[in-house]
């Protein structure tokens, strides 16, 4: 909502000045988003005359023109290519002030100048600057420019908060002040105009929940062409609105003036008598704005006998529109409820200023009050005799009174109010209201459709009261300490985690692109966004993946040669199972990615690629101290050799791998890095830690060298050999692995330490030689093993 | 007995001139050896009367002593010496820098909802979390946003293809709701049902994108419900954390009267720095209110006897304002260099 400042002192005058009227509004919940003047700080620029212009001596684009500015002819030279003798300009004096230049007597190339001669952007009145601004021919000479166009002003811009529907108005803003204030508000005088002619034009309202009141008149022999007055014209165009022409600009005057929205049919185009309905499926319309909407049964129409001429509170037709030849006009004002109106013109793709007011709520008590002032205006400005007001009510939304209790007010905003001064706050806000024991039984006015229960009201209470005026207090609250279980992490301890070990973190988007989800995830189904923002954020990740495989595409881009990344994010999926959200899973997972070298280039170590077994190494510190079990895995994003899945506790429960190469060259990635992404949830269990005696008897390392078959996998190995291990055997390490010299090719050598212990005694060798025998054995058999010499 | 003081003489002046352990023992040996000179003397005592032999075996004692004194001071120098020289050789460079892995780090809003988190633990509040696929009802009808209502308009949502009730969520209030059905689940009998002190953050979905603004983004709902909680409560903990979060006294903070459909009163929280290069300047910081009481209804609380506040800030904003960064856009871009300075 914009408006003109010195419109709004005409109705309520508060002793204020502006900055401090913005911030009474500000406070009040009316936020004023923006507060310019009208025009810029200047002094001693008069309406002038140009008497007659000649060409200047020296110069080809300036001109020496005789002014009249009120005193003596004034001899200025001027440069805009508008100047001609005989128009009205803003003329700024010797003396004068403008933003950025003191006006004094000059000799432009040599010709005497005493003045200046200004465009609108001179004035800081708009962006004009093409010429000087043009007055009308009846501009008094010598007039103050700041007095003839009424300068002295400024434009407040709010942000109306949507329960705020009654101050889409000067009216309503008057009222809101006058409450803040205190200050008297003087609206304008509505007089029934004369009836002078008994035309009427007959309207059935079919549709009771579609319009509560409709109230209309028909006015013959208006002058559709007659001019705007200047008044008129600078306060629309100050409330942001163009003038088009005299009846547009008073039905709009009205609407802004009274918060009333109201409707001036051409009546000669209307056929027939007027219907107030339900729209018929299939119906078409064209707008006002030459749109042609094709209407459902939810949306409201007034319609004539050729058919629909108007969306009902929303905006009219194209065919019954006012024209300059318009010589007879039908005035409406009605009330639409907002149930009928509300999401119809989103629906359509526009807005229109009439919808915005009426699918919040519009004072239903005023429309003939609208149609009186709608009619005021038209006599007033284009002429014209009046029908009768026809006023038909339907069904109006209730205004059931309102309890407050002191009591509850006290409790819910933690300040206590006197009975005086709830009085008093209710009083100024126009709130009538009788005493019920120790209530206060509130009847919500008309053009309020915000107060409906008692916190609305205490609502209101707060706000004039100031919420500054509200104390700040220290919560108090039971003492008790928090749950700490020991055996759960945060996923903060993640973080920390993978940050100490060289990982940067990073947020992505949630939406990718749908190619991303085909690469990294196999997925073809994805979840599709209706409405996304474009078309690389279509559709939700169901991998963190394609997020840090593109920060590296980035960095890499710019001459970053080594990215370490991680993200904690949810991943998205269709499952009919899915719960709380019925058919999307919504898994927090975790993913890290490293490329480049496996440390930062450095003086103390060589070199080296980072490889599987490093990020292994960070996978396995993020479990620790549960071990999880790496098994080879086809991943569609990783390279099928290179990959493992990790599953714990019997779940699999995310997949470590190498960048395939495929998707190493697609997105431009130089080098494979290596990645795993796991679920959040099983890494936020922590075992919880019980202690167990060790023995006290010495232990015996043995060390065995097997050969085994190359492809054989070591967990397998150590599964079997821990499995059949006799009760001795403490621990089975592998602490080398050889490939090479020495060695068929088709063999690897595993080497493992073993260690044994007694709880009760120390061990014979025997027994041993026995147990290291026996694991040699089993290896034989199961893997084909043979001790390597 | 002039020979035998310059005998300890010559042999001081041996050792000092044995530059290493070998040519010292070479030097001991030429006195103290089975050949050394003292060794001779003593050998020739023999031949003396026991008087004299007494005599001269005490003076040829005290010269022995005289020279191994002597033998271990060099000795003693030449290892310190020797000790010095492989200290000095084994030398580093000290400023080199250390080897292996550096640190990482957390994302700069990470750093903040880490904060946020441990700022109102501090004061009983617990962590909740919600999905970020949410129904219809939880996003808006349950937050008394039914269909068609003028607030939804706030809010550009995004939507599903194939399914019109459910959206990414706007706003993380959908967790209050589904906290709040929780706990009357959890409590519904008691005669008493404890307080929901609750904090939620989250990611949060809008279309609209530019300098300010990111489709995705962060909040973080709070919500304390009890049987004594108000608006002045809400005050004091909203203006206690804004304060202990940017760690400063010289910031005013003012409540201005606003709309959700979620709350009522409601307000937009604004703060002024009093320093620093947004010195002056109310900035909106977050928006609050006293929960709705259709809102306590549609979870199942009675709305006569528990009240409650919630509020919702900007993590993303006040990561902003804390670091002083000036384009959202940074924080979503995966740039290595601009994350690495929150480490």
């Amino acid at each position: 909502m914009q408006f003109s400042e010195k419109w709004l002192r005409s109705f309520v005058d508060p002793a204020i000045d502006t900055a401090a009227l913005s911030h009474l509004l500000t406070m009040a919940g009316l936020e004023v988003e923006e507060l310019e003047p009208a025009a810029a700080a200047f002094t001693g620029v008069v309406v002038a005359e140009v008497l007659a212009v000649a060409p200047h001596p020296d110069a080809d684009r300036l001109r020496v023109c005789q002014v009249n500015a009120g005193g003596e002819p004034l001899q200025i030279v001027c440069g805009a290519p508008n100047v001609a003798a005989g128009m009205k300009v803003p003329c700024a004096t010797v003396g004068a002030k403008l933003p950025g230049i003191d006006i004094k007597r000059a000799k432009l190339r040599g010709v005497e100048s005493s003045g200046m001669l200004c465009s609108a952007r001179e004035l800081g009145i708009s962006d004009e600057a093409s010429g000087l601004l043009a007055l009308p021919a009846d501009a008094p000479v010598g007039t103050s420019i700041r007095d003839y166009l009424d300068l002295d002003d400024s434009v407040f811009v709010i942000k109306l908060t949507p329960n705020r529907a009654d101050c889409f108005g000067m009216t309503g803003i008057a009222r809101e002040v006058a409450a803040l204030t205190g200050a008297p508000v003087r609206l304008p005088e509505i007089q029934a105009a004369p009836v002078s002619i008994a035309d009427r034009l007959p309207v059935k309202i079919e549709n009771a929940d579609l319009c509560g009141r409709f109230s209309g008149r028909v006015i013959r022999n208006v002058n559709a062409r007659a001019a705007t007055p200047d008044w008129m014209k600078r306060r629309l165009e100050r409330a942001g609105m163009r003038s088009l022409s005299v009846l547009v600009d008073i039905s709009n005057y009205v609407m802004l003036e009274m918060n009333r929205p109201n409707h001036v049919f051409d009546l000669d185009r209307v056929q027939g008598g007027l219907t107030v309905r339900w729209a018929k499926p299939g119906e078409t319309l064209k707008l006002l704005n030459d749109q042609t909407i094709e209407l459902t049964a939810d949306c409201g129409v007034i319609a004539d006998d050729a058919g629909v001429e108007s969306f009902a509170g929303i905006m009219g037709g194209a065919s019954t529109s006012c024209t300059d030849d318009t010589r007879n006009v039908y005035v409406e004002a009605a009330f639409w409820h907002p149930d009928a109106i509300q999401g119809r013109a989103r629906r359509y793709g526009f807005s229109s200023e009439a919808a915005h007011r009426f699918e919040r709520g519009v004072d239903f008590a005023d429309t003939v009050a609208g149609v009186e002032r709608v009619t005021q205006l038209i006599l007033e400005l284009c002429g014209g005799e009046a029908g009768p007001v026809d006023d038909q009510t339907t069904q109006l939304p209730p205004r059931t009174p309102v309890r407050l209790r002191p009591a509850r007010a006290a409790r819910v905003l933690g300040v206590k109010f006197s009975d005086d001064q709830i009085a008093t706050l209710l009083g100024r806000l126009g709130l009538a209201f009788e005493r019920d024991g120790g209530d206060f039984v509130v009847q919500p006015p008309s053009w309020r459709f915000d107060i409906e229960i008692e916190v609305d009201l205490i609502e209101e209470l707060a706000r004039l009261h100031g919420y500054d005026n509200i104390p700040t207090v220290p919560p108090t609250g039971r003492l008790a300490m928090p749950e700490l279980p020991e055996a759960r992490r945060g996923a903060f301890a993640l973080r920390h985690l993978l940050a100490g070990r060289d990982y940067q973190e990073v947020i992505n988007f949630a939406f990718v692109e749908k190619a991303w989800e085909h690469d990294f995830a196999g997925n073809d189904a994805p979840v599709v966004l209706a409405n996304p923002i474009a078309s690389q954020m279509s559709v939700m990740r169901s991998s963190l993946i394609g997020g840090l495989v593109d920060n590296v595409a980035t960095n890499r881009r710019r001459q970053i040669d080594r990215v370490r990344v991680f993200e904690i994010g949810r991943c998205f999926a269709k499952d009919a199972e899915a719960r709380p959200v019925a058919g999307y899973a919504q898994t927090l997972r975790i993913a890290a990615l490293a490329w480049g070298g496996v440390h930062a280039e450095q003086w103390g170590s060589p070199t080296r690629a980072v490889d599987f077994f490093d990020v292994k190494a960070d996978v396995e510190a993020l479990l620790w101290p549960r071990q999880a079990t790496f098994a080879v895995a086809v991943h569609p994003a990783l390279h099928p050799g290179r990959s493992a899945s990790i599953t714990l506790d019997g779940a699999v429960i995310g997949h470590i791998g190498e960048l395939h190469p495929e998707l190493v060259q697609r997105y431009e990635l130089g080098s494979a890095p290596v990645l795993f992404e796991l679920d959040v949830e099983p890494l936020l269990d922590r075992p919880m830690p019980s202690h167990r005696t060790r023995s006290r008897q010495p232990s015996v390392r043995r060390d065995i060298a097997l050969l085994l078959p190359r492809m054989t996998s070591v967990q397998a190995v150590m599964d079997g050999l821990k499995a059949k291990a006799p009760a001795i055997v403490q621990d089975i390490a592998l602490f080398d692995l050889y490939q090479g010299k020495g060695i068929s090719e088709s063999e690897k050598s595993f080497a493992f330490r073993i260690l044994m212990q007694d709880t009760e005694r120390t061990l014979a060798d025997a027994e041993v030689d026995a147990a290291v025998q026996e694991l040699v054995n089993h290896a034989q058999r199961e893997f084909g093993a043979r001790l390597r010499a | 007995m002039s020979d035998l003081e310059a005998l300890v003489s010559q042999a001081e002046s041996d050792f000092s001139a044995a530059a290493d352990a070998a040519s010292l023992e070479q030097a001991k040996a030429r006195y103290l050896g089975k050949s050394g000179s003292l060794t001779e003397q003593l050998k020739g005592l023999g031949k003396l009367d026991p008087e004299a032999r007494k005599e001269a075996g005490a003076a040829i004692n005290v010269v022995k002593q005289k020279v191994e004194a002597a033998l271990e001071a060099r000795r003693e120098a030449l290892r310190r010496a020797a000790l010095e020289a492989r200290l000095a050789e084994e030398a580093l460079d000290v400023t080199l820098p250390g080897r292996g892995q550096l640190r990482g780090g957390l994302h700069p809003v990470s750093r903040t909802l880490e904060r946020i988190e441990q700022l109102f633990r501090g004061i009983g509040f617990d962590v909740a979390d919600g999905p970020e696929i949410e129904t219809d009802f939880h996003n808006f009808t349950a937050l008394n946003t039914p269909e068609n209502h003028p607030a939804r308009s706030m809010h550009d949502t995004f939507y599903l293809e194939g399914a019109s009730d459910v959206m990414l969520r706007t706003h993380t209030s959908p967790i209050q709701v589904r906290y709040m059905q929780a706990h009357v689940a959890r409590h519904g009998g008691a005669e008493a049902m404890p307080e929901i002190r609750i904090i939620a953050p989250g990611r949060v979905y809008r279309v609209d994108s530019d300098a300010t603004h990111s489709p995705m983004f962060h909040q973080v709902e709070g919500l304390w419900v009890g049987e004594s909680v108000s608006f002045a409560d809400l005050k004091g903990v909203v203006s206690d954390f804004l304060h202990r979060f940017f760690e400063t006294d010289q910031l005013d903070v003012r409540f201005r009267p606003s709309f959700f459909p979620f709350t009522e009163p409601s307000a937009e929280i604004d703060v002024a720095f009093m320093s620093g290069p947004l010195a002056g300047r109310w900035l909106e910081i977050a928006g609050c209110g006293m929960v709705h009481p259709n809102v306590l209804g549609h979870c199942g609380i009675d709305a006569e006897r528990y009240t409650g506040f919630a509020f919702g800030f900007g993590p993303d904003r006040l990561t902003m304002l804390r670091y002083g960064i000036n384009d959202l856009r940074l924080f979503y871009d995966g740039d290595v260099r601009f994350l690495s300075q929150f480490s």
